[in-house]
């Protein structure tokens, strides 16, 4: 029997597309529009080509955010990837008091990112907040995240830990409950202890989970706004200044849609840059072929 | 290698265990000879891989002792117990070698290097696993994971015993053969008791010396194949080993008759029904399928029955009898003609057992 070509089937993916260039294909392309053009006002502008990428590119400010930003994502990932681990490895396996710990992880994640930002500048601030208070009038050492820039960094930082880390927490978590019993009474048998067991049974049946949450952390942590746009505003000075503050500062205090733009997709580009890396880099880990 | 006894056994997952119903084992009380290969036989959910991890220490026992070679080692843990267990799917660690896998109790327990490869290098060789030795374990198919598992265990020569826990279950059917073949082998070679634990009559009754049948938390039996076969002392062992299971029959003893209610009698042998004239409890007959005999035309001394069907099962016929409202199976080879309508069957003396409430009576 002959086939026919039908192109029906094509109707049934219409609004998937639809959605998708609403959602996403047509806001993207928009900026790529705005990215080529120097507008001065509605209906007038003027195409510029690659100026904009060139001007962005060669802007120290935006250097600077990108470093900081950089070692900002690489300190959360440091801290927030073991630590989690730590503590999925040190929650009740079962029983009221696993539901109880589950339930107490989740809370800062349910809790909106602004408020995450009001939250910690009460939390540490030097006259009324419980650890600014402790830590200035009771331990006698001065700390103010609106004087200095490593005060203003640790907070950030800690703020960052506390909201986040319950999420690395939690995936580590399903990781290891995942693990059927017979692996660990396997390792007991043949004598393996709590180290090895964790190195040759846990951790490789984690990767999975694992991969989610380096990936998750780093996109997200890359891509952070709210909660230090509310509590340092970017500074003391630039200090706190991360690629998205300052992005929002040139698109939209300063309304320079072209730059903006440009910034908008050279920053795109990294973050999507550096996901396919680390995920390649992880789906490799532990496939070779050693001895 | 060690003579395993299991005294006065009994465990319960129950924090408070009150009534026989709370106890996973009720009462073990066994000895496992060194170098003896044994199967634990019985359905799912009898507590056949409860006293496996006993036996293994992954489980420690609410009552009783476990002595190895006559030393108490009831409260020790696996990893001080010399013991090996071979799991129903391969337990491996996936990110590393072969060679590793096999490495790796032997590294926990500190031995030199020199050493662990010499060992490593013998049983790779004797489980046939030389050429994936550098391979990653995960890569491999489930037979030769599961010979990883296994020579874990071998790789130490101090082990007591190996094992296993239903370990062909995710075997296909081919290399299920091959793989038993192999255990065989290996426990000739190296003489060490192996503890095997299945619900598959065939795997059991060709692996293993000793079978033991567990039911509802107890062993009704142990014993070699043919005794289980011919000398079922619980009617769950006549049922439960060989297919189709022993027919069973409710009884009275008359003389040196067994009384089928609404049947007929059948001749017992005369010692068999001087004990069962003594017997109060319940009282059933039973027979192999194999034993019937089926006849054309019914005489006295037999009972007389209906067939219901006949099963080709190619090499031999299973035929489904009616003994008034009773079924009965019995087997016939290929060369025997296939009876229809109304039959005979006669019961030969010597294969007829008597049960008094479940039990064989000897």
């Amino acid at each position: 029997m002959e086939k026919w070509p039908d192109n029906k089937a094509w109707l049934l993916v219409l609004p998937v597309f639809v959605i998708v260039a609403f959602s996403a294909i047509i806001p993207l392309l928009t900026v790529i529009n705005y990215s080529v053009q120097d507008i001065f006002g509605p209906g007038q502008s003027v195409f510029v080509g690659v100026d904009w990428f060139r001007e962005m590119l060669q802007d120290y400010r935006l250097r600077e955010a990108l470093w900081r930003q950089f070692l900002f994502s690489g300190l959360v990932l440091i801290i927030e990837i073991p630590l989690g681990v730590l503590i999925a490895l040190a929650m009740p396996k079962r029983g009221w008091k696993a539901s109880a710990a589950l339930v107490t992880l989740a809370l800062p994640l349910l809790i909106p990112w602004n408020t995450i930002g009001t939250i910690w500048i009460i939390f540490t601030r030097p006259d009324i907040g419980l650890l600014g208070a402790v830590i200035n009038n009771l331990l006698g050492i001065p700390f103010d995240h609106t004087a200095s820039p490593l005060d203003a960094w640790i907070t950030v930082m800690l703020m960052e830990v506390w909201h986040w880390t319950p999420l690395v927490a939690l995936l580590a978590y399903s990781g290891l409950r995942a693990i059927p019993e017979a692996y660990y009474q396997a390792a007991r048998i043949d004598g393996a202890s709590a180290w090895s067991t964790f190195l040759y049974v846990q951790l490789p049946k984690m990767r999975g989970v694992l991969t989610i949450a380096f990936l998750l952390r780093f996109m997200d942590s890359f891509l952070i706004y709210a909660e230090p746009f509310v509590l340092t505003g970017g500074g003391p000075g630039n200090s706190t200044t991360f690629l998205s503050l300052y992005l929002v500062k040139i698109a939209l205090l300063q309304f320079d849609l072209g730059p903006g733009a440009a910034f908008s997709l050279i920053y795109f580009i990294i973050v999507l840059l550096f996901s396919f890396i680390f995920y390649q880099a992880l789906q490799r880990v532990g496939k070779g072929e050693t001895v | 290698m060690a003579r395993i006894e299991l005294s006065k056994i009994a465990h319960s997952y129950h924090p408070n265990p009150a009534e026989p119903a709370d106890y996973a084992l009720k009462r073990i009380h066994t000895v496992w000879k060194d170098g003896g290969a044994y199967a634990l036989l019985g359905p799912s959910g009898c507590g056949k891989t409860t006293l496996l991890n006993i036996i293994s220490g992954l489980v420690t026992p609410s009552r009783g002792q476990v002595l190895y070679d006559d030393r108490d080692v009831t409260p020790l843990p696996p990893e001080k117990r010399n013991i090996a267990q071979v799991f129903q799917f391969p337990v491996l660690y996936d990110t590393m070698s072969v060679y590793n896998n096999l490495a790796f109790p032997l590294r926990n327990r500190k031995m030199s290097d020199a050493r662990i490869k010499e060992r490593v290098l013998e049983v790779a060789d004797s489980l046939d696993l030389t050429p994936f030795l550098n391979k990653k374990a995960a890569g491999l198919a489930a037979d030769a994971k599961q010979k990883i598992s296994l020579g874990r265990g071998l790789v130490r020569s101090d082990v007591a015993a190996i094992l296993f826990d239903e370990p062909l279950t995710v075997i296909d059917p081919q290399m299920k053969w091959e793989l038993r073949r192999k255990l065989k082998e290996i426990h000739e070679q190296l003489k060490l008791t192996f503890i095997y634990v299945t619900h598959d009559q065939t795997e059991a009754l060709t692996f293993a010396d000793q079978v033991a049948v567990m039911f509802e938390g107890e062993i009704v039996q142990l014993g070699s194949p043919q005794d289980l076969f011919e000398n079922p002392e619980h009617r769950f062992v006549g049922y439960f080993i060989g297919s189709p299971g022993m027919n069973f029959l409710k009884c009275t003893i008359e003389g040196a008759s067994a009384h089928i209610d609404g049947a007929g009698c059948i001749e017992l042998a005369p010692e068999i029904a001087e004990k069962g004239r003594k017997a109060d409890g319940k009282l059933e007959i039973g027979i192999r399928p194999m034993y019937l005999k089926i006849h054309t035309r019914w005489t006295k001394g037999m009972l007389k029955a209906g067939v219901k069907g006949v099963e080709d099962l190619g090499s031999y016929r299973i035929v489904t009898l009616d003994v008034a409202g009773r079924t009965l199976k019995a087997m016939l080879s290929e060369s025997e003609a296939v009876p229809e309508g109304t039959v005979g069957v006669s019961f030969p003396r010597q294969w007829i057992r008597l049960f008094e409430d479940g039990w064989l009576i000897k």
